[in-house]
């Protein structure tokens, strides 16, 4: 199965998608969806530990997350 | 903690150019004894790099929700404190408003520490991204956490 996630910013060019359609089976902790995305064409421009948010909430890579689940991977923020 | 939604009175993710004159209004009270702005403004050059303008990207939905959150948290400190925050996303040419922060309170200290709070955890906290637009052509994503943005 895949879960999409959710890309902005320089994170959005590296992967040429606003959309990443991850092939993972879930439930699985971010840590793992993290490492599989790093392995696809562009993850090799992310950082050691990207952050993320579930559910428009600032999670740590041990969380789980579940199908529905609405994921993003965050760029290091820059507003002001 | 519990606080009053009055406090908070108007957080926006917008794509229109911020009108200044209208947050300060939205402020505005009887009780209110000072004022504070804060406004980012997109300047000409940064890191040594003329600069001619400013592209800022938002994830809308969680940005709107984190800077409501930031807002209650500070007014959650500050008791009696007004606050009025918008962001804009979109292109922005030099010297416009990308971010205004009112904060108004009886009194100058909270009104001040009101609208630096927010500034602060803003750029911490909330999901937006800024490509500046160089006069060489030339784009670039700011990561703040390599440079001094």
């Amino acid at each position: 199965m895949s879960i999409p996630v959710l890309l902005f910013a320089s994170y959005a060019d590296a992967f040429g998608a606003r959309r990443l359609d991850v092939p993972i089976d879930v439930p699985c902790q971010v840590a793992d969806l993290v490492r599989v995305i790093r392995s696809m064409p562009g993850g090799d421009r992310l950082p050691a530990a990207p952050l993320v948010a579930v559910n428009r909430t600032w999670v740590r890579e041990d969380v789980a997350v579940q199908v529905g689940d609405e994921i993003a991977l965050i760029p290091p923020v820059a507003g002001g | 903690m519990m606080v009053p939604e009055r406090d908070v009175l108007h957080v926006a993710i917008v794509s229109a150019p911020i009108d200044v004159g209208a947050l300060l209004s939205r402020a505005q009270a009887p009780g209110v004894g000072a004022v504070s702005m804060f406004l980012g403004t997109v300047r000409d050059l940064n890191d040594g790099r003329p600069v001619s303008g400013m592209e800022y990207e938002a994830y809308g939905p969680m940005a709107e929700s984190e800077l409501r959150a930031i807002a209650e948290e500070t007014c959650g400190r500050i008791a009696g404190l007004r606050l009025v925050v918008e962001h804009r996303v979109g292109t922005l040419e030099i010297g416009e408003a990308s971010v205004a922060i009112v904060a108004a309170h009886a009194h100058r200290a909270q009104a001040m520490d009101g609208a630096r709070d927010v500034i602060e955890a803003l750029k911490r906290r909330v999901p937006i991204w800024k490509r500046e637009h160089y006069l060489s052509g030339d784009r670039e994503w700011l990561d703040p956490t390599k440079v001094q943005a």
